[in-house]
C-alpha cells in the first residue's frame, strides 16, 4: 500500500498571501538604500561599542593623567586627550555606550508609561480620557528643558537612574497622546464590540486585541523617540545637567567645547563626539522613517 | 468665535494654577530659603527662628503658597541672593535681550521657511526639492546645540565674521546707530543657527500642504478658468496653506525657550536662558523659580494665541 500523495498548497510560494509585517518592514528598509546603510552602520556601531567596552576599563580611562594634558591626536592617543589628560577615543567609545544605553532605557520607560496611559485613556474614553488628556496637554506645553534641569539640580541623591527617571517623568506625555488617539480609533471598530459581546474582559481586549494592532505605530514612534532621547541626553550633559564627568557620555565630551579655547583650537576633543551624535541620530531617524513608510501602505516604496 | 475664545481662556486658568503649584513644589525642594543667604554664624539660632516665624516660613504649606502667589501677582519675586537685588530688576534687562533674540529667530525662521517650502512644494520632485528635502532631513535629526557649536566654530572662530560672545560691543552708548548695528551683528549668528533648525518643521509642513492642495478641485477649476500659474499659486493655493503656518508661531514659543537656553550658553549671550543656568549653578533659587514661571506662562500664552488664531482660520476647530 502506498500512501496517497496529498497535494498541499505550497505556502511559501503562494503569492495571494499578504506578506507578514516583519517582511514588509524588511523589504522597505532594503529598498531604501539610505535606511539600509543606516541600519548596517547602527548595527556595527552597537556591536563595536558594546563589544570593545567590555575590554575597556572605565575607571582607567577617566583617571586624570597630568602628564598628557591636551595632546593632539597621535599614535598613542588616537583622538588626543582632554584637559585631564584622558584619552578621548576611549571616552568616545564608553560615552557612546552610555548615551545609547540611557537613550534605550528612557525610551523603554516612557514607552511603557505612555502606552499604558494612552491605551487606558483611549479605550475607556469619556471622563477618564478627558481628565488624562487635560493633564497631558498641560505637561506638553511646559518648558520641558528648564524643569528637567531644575529637578536634576535639586534631586538629593543624583545617579544615572534618577536622571533617567526625571527624563521619563516629563517625556511620556507625547507617547500617551499618540497611543490614545490611535486606541480611540481602534476601539470604535467592530471587532472590539464583537469581543465585548462574547464576554471578553476589558483587560483582555486591550492587551491581546487592541495593543497588537497598535504595535506598528509603537515601533515607529519608539525608534524616532530613541533618536530624540539620545539628543536630549547629550544636550543636558552638554549643559552640565546630565551625566557626571566621571561617567563620560557623548554630551560630556561635547561640553568641553564650552571652553572657547577648546572650541577654537582643540577640535579633536569635541568634534568627533558631535559628528557621532549627528550621524547616530540621522541613522536612527532614517531607519525610523523607513519603518514609518512600511506601516503606511500608501507611502511604501517596496 | 467668542464662545471658543472664552472657553479656551477657561482652560488656561487651571493650567496657570497647576504651573504655579508645580513651581512652588520645585521651590520647596530646593535647599535653603529666603534667609539662607543672610545667615552668618554670629546670629543666634533663636533670632533666626523668630525671623523665620515673622516671614511666615514656618506656616503650613498652603498658607505659604498663598503668600507666595500674592507676592508674584504684585510683581514681587523676592531677592536674588547672588546679586543682592530684587529679582524683578535683575530680570528686566535679560528679558529684553531674550526677546530680541527670539524675535530675530522667528523672523528669520519664516523668511527661510516660506520660500523654501513654496519652492519645494510647487516644484516637487525636482533637484531643488530634493535638495530642500535633504536639508530638512538633516535639520530634523541634528540637535540644536551641535549645529550651533559648529556654526560658531566655523563662522565665529575660523572665519571671524561674527562676534562669538556678548550682546553688544562694550563701550558703545545706547541709542546710537553703531550701538544698534553692533546689537544686530551680535544677534545674527545665534538667531540664524536657531532659525535654520527651527525652520525644518515649517518647511516640511508647507511642502506637504502645497502638494496636497495642488490636486484639489478648486485649483483645477481655477486653472480651467484660465488663471495664470502665478495667480493660481498666490491667490488660491498659498492663501490656504500659509494661514495655518502663521498660527503656529504661538506653539513655536515653547521650542524657542528650549533653544535659547542652548544658544545663549553657546554664544555667551546675556539673556534669560543664561541667567537661568548661572543661577541654578550658583543655587540662586529665587531667580530660578521666577525664570521658570515667566517662561511657563509664556508657553501657555503662546499656545492660547495659536489656538485662537487657528480657530479663526479654520472654523472646524471651534466645534469641539
Amino acid at each position: 500500500m502506498e500512501a496517497k500523495k496529498i497535494h498541499l498548497p505550497d505556502n511559501t510560494k503562494d503569492t495571494d498571501r499578504s506578506p507578514s509585517g516583519w517582511l514588509i518592514i524588511w523589504r522597505e528598509i532594503v529598498r531604501d538604500k539610505l535606511a539600509y546603510a543606516s541600519l548596517v552602520f547602527l548595527t556595527l556601531i552597537i556591536l563595536f561599542v558594546y563589544g570593545v567596552s567590555l575590554f575597556l576599563d572605565q575607571k582607567e580611562i577617566v583617571t586624570v593623567d597630568l602628564f598628557s594634558i591636551h595632546q593632539p591626536p597621535s599614535k598613542e592617543f588616537w583622538l588626543g586627550t582632554d584637559y585631564g589628560g584622558r584619552d578621548v577615543f576611549g571616552q568616545l567609545i564608553i560615552g557612546t555606550r552610555n548615551s545609547l544605553s540611557i537613550g534605550i532605557l528612557v525610551t523603554l520607560m516612557t514607552g511603557i508609561i505612555g502606552i499604558t496611559v494612552g491605551l487606558v485613556s483611549g479605550y475607556y474614553g469619556g471622563k477618564i480620557d478627558n481628565i488624562v488628556m487635560r493633564i497631558v496637554d498641560f505637561f506638553m506645553i511646559l518648558p520641558f528643558l528648564m524643569i528637567v534641569i531644575v529637578f536634576v539640580s535639586v534631586s538629593p541623591k543624583y545617579t544615572i537612574l534618577s536622571f533617567s527617571l526625571i527624563m521619563t517623568a516629563f517625556l511620556w506625555m507625547g507617547k500617551a497622546r499618540l497611543i490614545r488617539s490611535k486606541a480611540l480609533q481602534e476601539t470604535e471598530l467592530d471587532y472590539v464590540q464583537a469581543s465585548k459581546t462574547l464576554g471578553s474582559s476589558n483587560l483582555k481586549i486591550m492587551l491581546t486585541q487592541v495593543l497588537p494592532n497598535l504595535s506598528s505605530i509603537i515601533i515607529v514612534s519608539m525608534t524616532l523617540n530613541l533618536a530624540a532621547n539620545i539628543g536630549l541626553e547629550s544636550g543636558l550633559s552638554f549643559l552640565g545637567f546630565g551625566f557626571p564627568e566621571s561617567t563620560p557620555s557623548l554630551g560630556t565630551l561635547v561640553s568641553y567645547a564650552r571652553n572657547p579655547q577648546t572650541l577654537e583650537f582643540r577640535w579633536w576633543i569635541w568634534l568627533p563626539a558631535s559628528l557621532l551624535i549627528l550621524v547616530l541620530m540621522l541613522s536612527i531617524n532614517n531607519v525610523g522613517q523607513a519603518l514609518k513608510r512600511a506601516t503606511d501602505a500608501r507611502q511604501r516604496r517596496g | 468665535m467668542w464662545k471658543f475664545t472664552v472657553r479656551r481662556i477657561g482652560i488656561m486658568i487651571p493650567q496657570i494654577a497647576l504651573l504655579s503649584i508645580l513651581i512652588f513644589i520645585m521651590a520647596k525642594m530646593m535647599p535653603g530659603d529666603a534667609l539662607s543667604g543672610l545667615i552668618d554664624p554670629s546670629i543666634d539660632p533663636a533670632t533666626i527662628e523668630a525671623m523665620r516665624d515673622r516671614l511666615g516660613l514656618n506656616n503650613p504649606w498652603h498658607i505659604q503658597y498663598v503668600d507666595w502667589i500674592k507676592g508674584v501677582i504684585q510683581g514681587d519675586f523676592g531677592q536674588s541672593f547672588r546679586f543682592k537685588m530684587p529679582v524683578t530688576e535683575l530680570i528686566s534687562q535679560r528679558l529684553i535681550n531674550t526677546f530680541w533674540l527670539s524675535l530675530a529667530t522667528l523672523i528669520l525662521t519664516y523668511l527661510i521657511a516660506i520660500p523654501l517650502g513654496i519652492t519645494s512644494g510647487r516644484y516637487n520632485d525636482t533637484w531643488a526639492d530634493r535638495l530642500i528635502t535633504g536639508y530638512t532631513y538633516v535639520g530634523f535629526a541634528a540637535p540644536l546645540f551641535i549645529f550651533a557649536l559648529i556654526m560658531v566654530w566655523i563662522f565665529g572662530f575660523h572665519f571671524g565674521w561674527f562676534p562669538t560672545s556678548g550682546s553688544v560691543k562694550p563701550g558703545l552708548s545706547p541709542g546710537t546707530f553703531e550701538y544698534v548695528l553692533s546689537k544686530i551683528n551680535h544677534l545674527m549668528l545665534p538667531a540664524l543657527s536657531m532659525a535654520l533648525i527651527a525652520t525644518v518643521t515649517t518647511v516640511q509642513y508647507l511642502r506637504s500642504e502645497i502638494i496636497d492642495t495642488k490636486q484639489k478641485d478648486f485649483v483645477v477649476t481655477a486653472r480651467a478658468k484660465g488663471a495664470s500659474e502665478s495667480r493660481v499659486y498666490n491667490r488660491h493655493i498659498l492663501r490656504n496653506s500659509l494661514l495655518p503656518i502663521a498660527a503656529f508661531f504661538g506653539y513655536e514659543i515653547t521650542g524657542l525657550i528650549g533653544g535659547t537656553i542652548f544658544i545663549e550658553n553657546i554664544f555667551g549671550y546675556p539673556g534669560m536662558g543664561q541667567l537661568f543656568l548661572e543661577s541654578i549653578t550658583l543655587r540662586d533659587f529665587s531667580v530660578v523659580t521666577t525664570v521658570v514661571l515667566i517662561f511657563g506662562i509664556a508657553s501657555i500664552l503662546g499656545a492660547l494665541i495659536s489656538d485662537i488664531i487657528l480657530s479663526l482660520v479654520d472654523p472646524r476647530i471651534r466645534i469641539k
